[in-house]
């Protein structure tokens, strides 16, 4: 067990290196940066005090190596169209966005995992149908235009929620929604399988045998079996919706990490781009070390050989 | 003496073909019964039927199945989870796949007593550990916290047949439980099986295509051939006088020391045990049957060879 989760360790720091410089580098490789700080109207002379101003007419390993050591630091230096440091920014923004994606992912649970089960108790059934048509419709419908309709009908029509912007639980009502709806179908596909196989195996037959309640078949023997890899996908499809949620910050104008990661771009903050890459890559990587470490508690023959 | 289990014209089909076709037997209290033929004749689902544990798409159908007096044949799954675990139990063939990979040996024996006799967990730990000493495991309350994949095959089917004791079962129906284990194992199981019939007068039904395992262990046996018992006598009895040409042909692919010379081939019966359509009438042995004629295409007759001794077959082979 310790040499498992040192070893998943080890690949999630190396990971999170290789993701620190190709941040690094991408940024770098999208043209002059002193140019394009500078603006249009700027002068030969303008660029050249912008481009000493902020150290990058040194050579790019010692750009690199000096962003590292500060951002090991958690020192990402300073932006430059806010004028604050890339830190507080960040700070400011990241709550707005965790508890969107932790609101996407309840929901996606409390609508998945029923569903999934109901579909495999009663696996071929009109049920069964129902909740994969559902699941495939889910799958198929852009994120942002299901964003639209729900202001549409929600805000518009029927006022009961905010159209967009920051704010109380009630600003994060349709956000939460429609980022739910992109985990539901794989989470519930993935319910569904786990338990038909489950609920087939010869424990299953054994727990029937031994006479137990329903509620325990299908619980306690069932479901902590078919949860194994739902959990593993839970963790990583939270990390998606904090990628994802771009997309959702920019329709439902929350100012979260997502959006700070859009503004940046358009206006060529790249202390701030770079830094909001590395903190969702870190995010990220940290939810597949958890995956990987909730599998262990929840698997014995991982946990114990 | 009346019977602990009695099943009569036991029909299974799945989805329209027929597994079980009419197969009656009884076992008593304190008896041991085997059930023995070949792979596919319907002696796991007859077994499973009796349990009321059929896969899906399986149809049950009997004239009577009665268990200590009571029908059970309506009993909805409510009333039989209520009877399974406690008054009657099962274990299986696969030792390796049967418990939970998630829980521990001991949280899987408890949750049986528990659920049938309200028992504490202190209560129901302290069974299980007594159980599994009587099953022959030594340091109980180690295996008790491991999981399943930490035990050997031959532990594991005594884990599940400790399991199988937890409520003090009246009747116990073992679907080949030495099958996956290696040959010392096996007879440790039977030895054991053996054992605790005689201790706790256990009934019972042992299914198994090993006629060595039925000379060792039954009082009583009944032969299944295409979803059919077609001979039922106890032990001695059939292995003396086996009057259905199947249960002949089955003796005669056993070599018995003393009885077989080397170099003498073995007898086999050639073919398979065949699909049977909708509809069929007559005997389902008849096209692999050296004494076949015109009458085993009718209606069979069931006929008493002796005491205790039943034939499905238009013929009365003497001894």
């Amino acid at each position: 067990m310790v040499r498992f989760i040192l070893r998943r360790f080890t690949v999630a720091i190396l990971v999170a290196l290789t993701v620190l410089t190709l941040s690094f580098l991408l940024t770098r490789l999208s043209g002059d940066l002193a140019i394009s700080i500078a603006g249009p109207n700027a002068t030969q002379q303008d660029v050249e005090l912008i481009r000493q101003a902020y150290g990058l007419n040194r050579p790019l390993a010692q750009q690199y190596f000096d962003w590292l050591l500060r951002a090991v630091q958690g020192d990402f230096g300073e932006s430059y169209f806010f004028k604050d440091r890339v830190a507080n920014l960040i700070a400011h923004r990241l709550p707005i966005t965790l508890t969107l994606g932790l609101v996407g992912l309840a929901l996606a649970l409390v609508v998945a995992l029923p569903l999934g089960i109901i579909a495999a108790v009663r696996e071929g059934s009109y049920v069964d149908r129902g909740v994969m048509l559902v699941a495939l419709v889910g799958q198929a419908m852009p994120s942002f235009w299901l964003g639209l309709i729900l202001m549409v009908v929600l805000g518009l029509n029927l006022g009961w929620l905010p159209i967009s912007g920051t704010g109380g639980w009630e600003y994060y009502v349709m956000p939460g929604i429609v980022l739910s709806f992109s985990a539901i179908p794989s989470l519930m596909r993935l319910t569904r399988s786990g338990m038909i196989e489950a609920l087939s195996s010869d424990y299953i037959r054994t727990a029937r045998a031994k006479g137990l309640s329903r509620l325990s078949i299908l619980v306690k023997h069932g479901f902590r079996n078919a949860a194994i890899p739902v959990v593993s996908i839970a963790a990583v499809q939270l990390g998606f919706m904090l990628g994802g949620s771009i997309v959702i910050e920019t329709v439902f104008a929350m100012h979260g990490v997502g959006y700070l990661a859009w503004e940046s771009i358009s206006k060529n903050d790249f202390p701030v781009v770079q830094a909001v890459i590395l903190v969702l890559a870190l995010i990220y990587i940290a939810l597949t070390l958890l995956a990987d470490l909730l599998n262990a508690v929840l698997d014995p023959r991982l946990r114990t050989s | 003496m009346t019977a602990l289990l009695e099943v009569q014209d036991l029909r299974v089909t799945f989805g329209g073909t027929a597994a079980v076709r009419g197969a009656s037997l009884a076992v008593r209290k304190g008896e041991t019964h085997c059930l023995v033929g070949e792979s596919g004749c319907g002696k796991s689902v007859t077994s499973l039927a009796i349990m009321g544990l059929l896969a899906r798409g399986g149809q049950r159908e009997a004239s009577a199945l009665r268990f200590a007096g009571q029908e059970i044949g309506g009993l909805d799954e409510r009333a039989m989870s209520r009877l399974r675990g406690d008054r009657m139990a099962m274990i299986f063939q696969e030792p390796m796949t049967s418990l939970n990979p998630a829980y521990t040996v001991g949280s899987q024996m408890t949750e049986v007593l528990r659920r049938h006799r309200g028992a504490t967990r202190a209560q129901a730990v302290d069974r299980a550990a007594e159980l599994l000493g009587r099953v022959g495991i030594t340091a109980p309350g180690l295996r008790l916290g491991q999981f399943p994949h930490q035990l050997s095959g031959g532990l594991r089917q005594r884990v599940m047949i400790a399991m199988a004791l937890m409520c003090d079962p009246e009747l116990l129906i073992a679907d080949e439980p030495t099958t996956a284990l290696d040959v010392t194992v096996q007879a440790q199981i039977l030895r054991l099986l053996a054992g605790l019939q005689r201790d706790l007068g256990l009934g019972i039904l042992l299914i198994t295509h090993d006629l060595g395992v039925v000379a060792r262990i039954a009082d009583r046996v009944s032969v299944m051939y295409a979803g059919e018992v077609v001979e039922s006598a106890p032990t001695a009895e059939l292995f003396a006088h086996p009057r259905h040409p199947y249960t002949r042909g089955l003796l005669a692919c056993v070599p018995v020391p003393g009885k077989v010379k080397r170099g003498d081939p073995l007898g086999s019966i050639p073919g398979v045990v065949p699909r049977i359509p909708p509809g069929f009438a007559g005997c389902a042995f008849r096209d692999r049957c050296d004494y076949a004629h015109a009458a085993c295409t009718g209606p069979i007759p069931r006929h008493q060879a002796g005491p205790g001794h039943e034939v499905l077959c238009t013929l009365d082979l003497a001894a």
